[in-house]
């Protein structure tokens, strides 16, 4: 704790950096994951593919994928962007399913009452069925978020990892109270966007609030996930 | 797409395979973290899972547990455990349990949670005890999820196992972390490669599991058709199963 305060500094350095390695490949996920999954959601086939490919890409250690990227994609070894564009493929495989769950979720009833009004195809997704899929969405975006800045922290056995750098540092040189305030500062960090993210989804789904039936259980997001 | 050679001749060379520093002694290794982790994990999250999904209390410390743990950096805690407690089996062990018991307690959870109250109470007005309602109902119906908790920790834990090797252990993540730490590239890609593997495979074997544990009919065909062809006979024999499986 007494090195975090005294380190304060150095520690906001370091959360900027996690959180660009971290929250960038969110933006992108969610920029390829939304149109893809509202894409494929009515059609089986590429549904399964979509799914089955976004299943396989999660199967890969992340620790794996940091050092193999630089000889897919030709980046150097230890750079900045094989993190990003590891982190963007989970994120989006993640996202992807966490889309499509969400647009399940819309009742088929209020998407049938909007055609019925006269909504064409493309409105109806952008004016009813997003906004609807919001709450779900908000689920697979937290726990996304969440992995992600537990991911970057990994990062740093490879020399690119934020806060996670302190782990390393306070290792190497028998510093427990620094990984101590790493841990600290990661879990803060955390719970910290976490509820910056519910506290948005709240504002963009002002109809939610108040009309929660009582009898209606929030589950905790059983099927995504994956801190590495 | 040099290194990419060199790994794969490293993998296809059998010398590199035997010893007890070779590529089958370290999958082993990581194999045996990955399975301790995952039955201490087990021990833990399982049966509070089932109780708080059960009894419907608690519900709130599910999600604080749940978030909590999953916020809190797996590296960090196993670096830390090694400066205060020695280097050692014990803390990779417990950073690898802390790392698998949220997927599986919110699975669990949300398994039992979700059973159909109907089914439930069908259960009990049949005169069952609660015990019997959890073990011969309960569980058989929520088995898909369990597993499926089940399949995601495992994956998280057999892909982080690696960090193991930073702290002067064994398994895979040795290639990993020696291969860049002396800048044998091709080294730490025989590891990735080999850790991907392996993580894929694990994840077919329980993504099977998860299929053949579907009750009733409508195996393959999501949650809400299988919900409404449960049977009383297709959860007869089913506790077992999910001994066999969590318990490993």
């Amino acid at each position: 704790m007494h090195y975090l305060l005294t380190h304060l500094g150095e520690a906001w350095a370091l959360t900027v950096v996690h959180l660009r390695l971290s929250l960038v490949p969110v933006l992108i996920g969610m920029a390829i994951a939304v149109p893809l999954g509202v894409l494929v959601q009515r059609a089986p086939v590429p549904r399964r593919l979509t799914t089955a490919t976004a299943g396989i890409v999660f199967t890969i250690p992340s620790l794996a994928l940091f050092v193999a990227l630089p000889t897919i994609i030709g980046t150097r070894i230890l750079d900045e962007a094989n993190v990003m564009v590891a982190l963007t493929a989970y994120t989006t495989a993640l996202l992807v399913r966490a889309v499509l769950e969400a647009l399940d979720a819309v009742p088929a009833q209020v998407s049938d009452a909007a055609t019925a009004i006269g909504y064409p195809t493309v409105k109806r997704m952008l004016k009813v069925e997003l906004p609807l899929s919001i709450p779900v969405l908000v689920a697979g975006l937290r726990v996304v978020v969440v992995t992600n800045i537990a991911m970057v922290s990994v990062g740093s056995v490879i020399g690119i990892g934020g806060l996670g750098t302190w782990f390393t540092e306070g290792y190497q040189t028998d510093k427990s109270d620094q990984i101590v305030a790493g841990i600290i500062a990661l879990f803060v960090l955390a719970i910290v966007i976490d509820v910056l993210i519910v506290l948005a989804g709240r504002l963009a789904t002002p109809w939610e609030r108040g009309t929660r039936a009582p009898g209606r259980r929030s589950v905790v997001a059983p099927v995504v996930g994956g801190a590495r | 797409m040099n290194f990419v050679q060199q790994a794969v001749s490293y993998l296809l060379t059998a010398d590199n395979w035997t010893g007890p520093v070779g590529l089958a002694a370290r999958t082993l290794e990581h194999l045996e973290y990955t399975a301790i982790a995952m039955g201490a994990s087990a021990l833990i999250a399982v049966p509070v899972g089932l109780i708080i999904g059960h009894t419907g209390r608690g519900t709130l410390l599910v999600v604080g547990a749940v978030n909590g743990l999953r916020s809190l950096p797996t590296l960090g805690v196993l670096l830390l455990g090694v400066l205060l407690f020695g280097l050692g089996m014990g803390p990779p062990l417990v950073a690898l349990m802390l790392l698998g018991v949220p997927s599986l307690l919110a699975g669990t959870y949300a398994g039992i949670a979700n059973v159909e109250p109907t089914v439930v109470d069908a259960a009990r007005a049949m005169g069952m005890t609660e015990t019997q309602v959890l073990l011969r109902v309960e569980i058989p119906n929520a088995l898909p999820l369990i597993l499926g908790g089940l399949r995601n920790a495992t994956l998280q834990v057999v892909a982080t196992a690696t960090v193991a090797a930073y702290a002067s252990l064994g398994g895979l993540g040795r290639y990993l972390i020696d291969g860049i730490k002396e800048r044998e590239f091709q080294l730490a890609l025989v590891g990735a490669l080999m850790v991907a593997l392996l993580a894929l495979i694990l994840d077919g074997l329980l993504a099977l599991s998860v299929w053949a544990s579907a009750p009733g009919t409508g195996r393959l065909r999501g949650a809400v058709t299988r919900r409404n062809h449960v049977t009383p006979t297709a959860l007869a024999d089913k506790p077992a199963a999910v001994d066999g499986h969590v318990l490993r």
